[in-house]
């Protein structure tokens, strides 16, 4: 089949509204008689909650509700992986900054503020712990009951100690990441609106909105088809409105129940960055045995996780970081173990590359710091370690698919001159100057969608119309990525439709069937495979229907540019005349799609296992320039090659590959959420800083396509491996340039000119 | 809280209005007159997701007080597609992929607009820091960059 929408740039499906300022974001909704609530936050990150008292809060005027943890009919603990352990509204304790203490209702946003302002409580402080390490301790206050771990994980194969023994040199390397804010620009707003059969209605920007009317039938104790969620066009979420938004659901939901009024709910920047979740900071001890050749024996890995007061997505980010813990390299012993611990700090858990940014800054930086001591180039040291099909990964799954990672390795360093001017920047580093040049280079492979962590398929159901157009419905949601338009061209391909004529509709709970969560970079694979399987099924019954039209065809008939061609005798008939002449011949012109993905397993045990059922590969190369007397890093250019199987949208892959370079020099030079004794210290965009146009180097993209059999067209993903290697090839290039080993992030001015951070 | 009175140029059209004394443009914008277009995202004038054009010059919504528009002559995001066409720089913008969550895209739009003004042609490094202010986390900025060179090119 010629590809005909698939392959080519197109422009977004949905960007008209959202040039003219009409497309509609939660916080723009108002609905009639709409009350604004407020949530009441603690004052202490951790503490025994002896009493509240809500009673003058009540008292004022304009007030219609003020709720506390008693006033939730259903449960009170939820979560979004396995472990279900976070309040609505804080009962017995608090244990980080965003938690709620009572949710308001009133007229009007001041009133509601004042009102939280009367609501008194008597706290028991207790001691915070911040660090992951520290809260593993015996002596360790506990911040719940059943102590301070939330999950282990760990990778055992071949033997350690005979491959540490078989070593020529052994490096050990701490390494340390900050905690960081996903950042949306659009912050967290719902709005929930009763309904008259008892149940409730809720528009707001939530990521996941199955998991969120799961959560809020639990939560208000009501059956799931009375709870009808409704994702508004989303401002950004990078993986973070899931948690935070399922919890704003329930609380604006259990205002309008209480209230029997619709109530909106929008955080203000600051209430965003203390409520929400954020990405893991990570404790790691890598330790690696190597010959002098550079082929790689062995790696011991130990990694502590600060999954802050909730257990939220630990359980699998870690179980992500574990199985790529050793990186895309051929290592015969691994041991590995993997501990997320609570804290007193902000619940971390999902955030584009779930477990990967940080194990790659480890692995890669490392990568370099061996190849550094052996003599070797840090391009030798990986081509010769690299994973090649047929190889055997970490946790044992034998790679039988296409393994691109030498042909993506080689794209970015043949484009940035990477050989040469790495050993020409090395024999500038002793010479002198203020300003001195580095280039880095870092790889991954990165398992594509859940993997063995959950159960994987989609489902969607596609609608043609007797005019020749197309609606689509499907679960798998738009935050910004272009899901959407992708969605359309896999329908446009196979039905001959030029896009105008389909339309994808705003995500219902009660519309669509649950295809699971938008995550793990799964839904162009996903919903493409589910949006394909039903559009064959209508394209079956047009063909039928052409062949009274237009006649009978061995070689097939050609569907393009809303025709459907006989290639045969060249006669042509519309699909909108084909459509009506199906329906005369009683054939359906509606389809459902569903796709389940192939079976991955785990053994818990000994970390074996089909961890995915495919995989992607990147490589970045980063060119820097370092003052040496102030420790600032310009990065220049970018140079970044991955592997997506087939770009649906070359468009939409280069959006992706330069968005998560940006959001990568974050982490790697400019961004940490800080806190004092728990207490969050950069709430809003004048203290967390990410990057501005000013910051973003130059970007130069190589995309490879090596389609995969099991994705629709061949594609796989791109979203977030595209946010894992920027750091390491920028902290890579700043040891080229001045010949200084970085091991932790962010590379600011302090840690690159004084080797650590300055404490507030 | 009192009230006062302004007159001013909103779109094109002249508007007499009672205002809050303590509301911000912003506010003013979205809750009274219901132009949601410009979209609030901190509130204290770093992100750059409320910029509209004030006499010429792009401004954070956020850091106006409503009482200081009086005399002034104002462009929103609505404002600027005519009779239902789109500028040429909302068009660049969908063409070159620049428009992907669309939170900062209003904001992003109208600096491009106060450059283009003054600056029909600018170089790279001038469209960088016409929309240094305006945060964005998904492109990367390299898009919206390329949709500006775009429309400056069809001017």
């Amino acid at each position: 089949m010629s590809a005909w929408a698939v392959g080519k740039r197109t422009p977004r499906i949905d960007s008209i509204g959202k040039v003219t300022g009409k497309a509609i974001y939660a916080d723009d909704i108002k609905l009639p008689g709409m009350l604004y609530g407020k949530v009441v936050r603690t004052k202490y990150p951790h503490a025994k909650i002896l009493n509240i008292d809500i009673s003058e809060a009540k008292r004022v005027k304009g007030v219609e509700a003020v709720l506390t943890a008693k006033d939730i009919p259903g449960v009170n603990r939820v979560g979004v992986a396995i472990t279900k352990d976070q309040p609505i509204i804080a009962d017995d304790k608090v244990r980080y900054m965003g938690d709620a203490l009572a949710i308001i209702a009133a007229h009007d946003l001041r009133t509601a503020q004042f009102a939280a302002s009367l609501i008194k409580v008597e706290y028991e402080v207790l001691p915070v712990i911040e660090d992951p390490e520290e809260a593993l301790f015996e002596a360790s206050v506990k911040i719940h009951d059943k102590g301070n771990l939330i999950c282990h994980h760990k990778v055992r194969k071949g033997n350690i100690d005979a491959g540490f023994s078989e070593a020529d040199i052994i490096v050990e390397r701490k390494f340390e990441t900050q905690m960081v804010e996903h950042s949306y620009i659009e912050p967290e707003s719902a709005i929930a609106e009763p309904l008259d059969d008892g149940g409730v209605r809720v528009f707001g920007c939530m990521q996941n909105i199955y998991t969120s009317r799961r959560i809020l039938a639990q939560v208000l104790n009501l059956p799931m088809n009375k709870v009808v969620c409704v994702q508004t066009t989303m401002g950004g979420s990078f993986g973070g409105k899931d948690d935070a938004m399922n919890i704003l659901a329930c609380r604006v939901a259990l205002l309008a129940l209480a209230t029997g009024k619709p109530v909106k709910i929008t955080y203000t920047r600051d209430e965003s960055m203390i409520d929400s979740y954020k990405r893991h900071p990570y404790k790691m001890y890598y330790r690696v045995g190597l010959k002098n050749d550079g082929t790689i024996t062995a790696a011991e890995i130990k990694i502590y996780a600060n999954g802050g007061a909730y257990a939220s997505m630990s359980e699998f980010v870690t179980w992500r970081s574990v199985v790529h813990a050793t990186g895309p390299y051929r290592i015969p012993n691994v041991s590995t173990d993997i501990y997320a611990a609570y804290t007193n700090l902000n619940y971390t858990g999902a955030m584009r590359g779930f477990g990967s940014p940080q194990i790659a800054l480890a692995y890669e930086t490392l990568m370099d710091e061996c190849a550094e001591k052996l003599g070797i180039h840090p391009y030798e040291i990986r081509k010769k370690n690299l994973l090649r099909t047929g190889d055997t990964t970490a946790t044992g799954q034998v790679l039988d698919g296409k393994v691109s990672l030498n042909e993506v390795v080689d794209a970015v360093c043949e484009a940035s001159d990477f050989i040469n001017k790495y050993t020409e920047y090395k024999n500038n580093r002793a010479r002198p100057g203020i300003r001195k040049r580095g280039i880095g280079l870092a790889c991954s492979y990165r398992g594509v969608s859940l993997g063995a962590e959950g159960v994987d398929y989609g489902t969607c159901f596609l609608k043609l119309e007797e005019d020749g157009t197309l609606i689509i419905s499907i679960g798998i949601t738009d935050m910004g990525q272009g899901a959407r338009t992708v969605q359309a061209q896999f329908a446009a391909e196979i039905l001959g439709l030029t896009l105008d004529r389909i339309s994808v509709l705003d995500i219902n709970t009660s519309r669509a069937p649950d295809s699971g969560p938008t995550v793990a970079s799964r839904g162009t694979l996903i919903s493409g495979n589910a949006i394909t399987n039903a559009a064959q099924k209508i394209r079956r019954n047009l063909e039928l229907a052409c062949e009274q039209l237009i006649g009978k065809t061995s070689s097939g008939f050609i569907f393009e540019n809303n025709m459907i061609i006989n290639p045969e005798n060249g006669r042509a008939v519309s699909i909108k005349d084909a459509a009506a002449k199906a329906i005369k011949m009683r054939l359906p012109i509606h389809a459902e799609g569903f796709y389940p993905a192939p079976q991955t397993s785990w053994d818990e045990a000994t970390g074996q296992g089909l961890a995915y059922f495919t995989y992607v590969y990147g490589a970045n190369v980063a060119e820097v320039e370092v003052d040496m007397e102030t420790g600032k890093v310009n990065v220049l250019k970018v140079w970044a090659s991955h592997e997506v199987g087939k770009a649906v949208n070359p468009e939409g892959v280069e959006g992706q590959i330069y968005g998560g370079i940006a959001m990568g020099l974050g982490l790697g030079i400019l961004e940490e959420f800080e806190f004092k004794n728990g207490v969050p210290q950069t709430t809003n965009f004048d203290e967390y800083l990410i990057p501005t146009s000013m910051d973003i180097p130059e970007i130069e993209c190589r995309i490879v396509e090596n389609p995969d059999p099991i994705g629709p067209f061949g594609a796989k993903s791109i979203g977030e491996p595209t946010n894992e290697l920027a750091a390491p090839a920028i902290l890579n290039a700043i040891f080229n340039a001045t010949g200084k080993r970085i091991s932790e992030t962010p590379a600011n001015l302090e840690v690159v000119l004084l080797g650590h951070k300055l404490k507030r | 809280m009192g009230y006062v009175k302004v007159r001013f140029e909103l779109n094109g059209r002249e508007l007499e209005l009672e205002v809050p004394s303590n509301i911000t443009l912003v506010e003013l914008l979205r809750e009274r007159l219901n132009l949601t277009g410009t979209k609030k995202g901190c509130e204290i004038g770093e992100c750059g997701a409320c910029t509209v054009i004030m006499n010429g010059a792009p401004v954070n919504s956020c850091l106006v007080l409503a009482p200081q528009v009086d005399g002034s002559r104002i462009t929103t995001i609505e404002g600027l597609s005519k009779n239902g066409k789109l500028d040429i720089i909302q068009k660049a913008f969908i063409e070159a992929g620049a428009v992907h969550c669309g939170f900062c895209t209003p904001g992003m739009v109208l600096s491009a607009k106060a450059l283009l003004d003054k600056i029909p042609h600018p170089t790279i490094d001038e469209i960088k820091e016409a929309i240094s202010g305006n945060l964005c986390r998904c492109t990367g900025y390299w898009q919206i960059i390329k949709a500006i060179q775009m429309a400056s090119e069809m001017l």
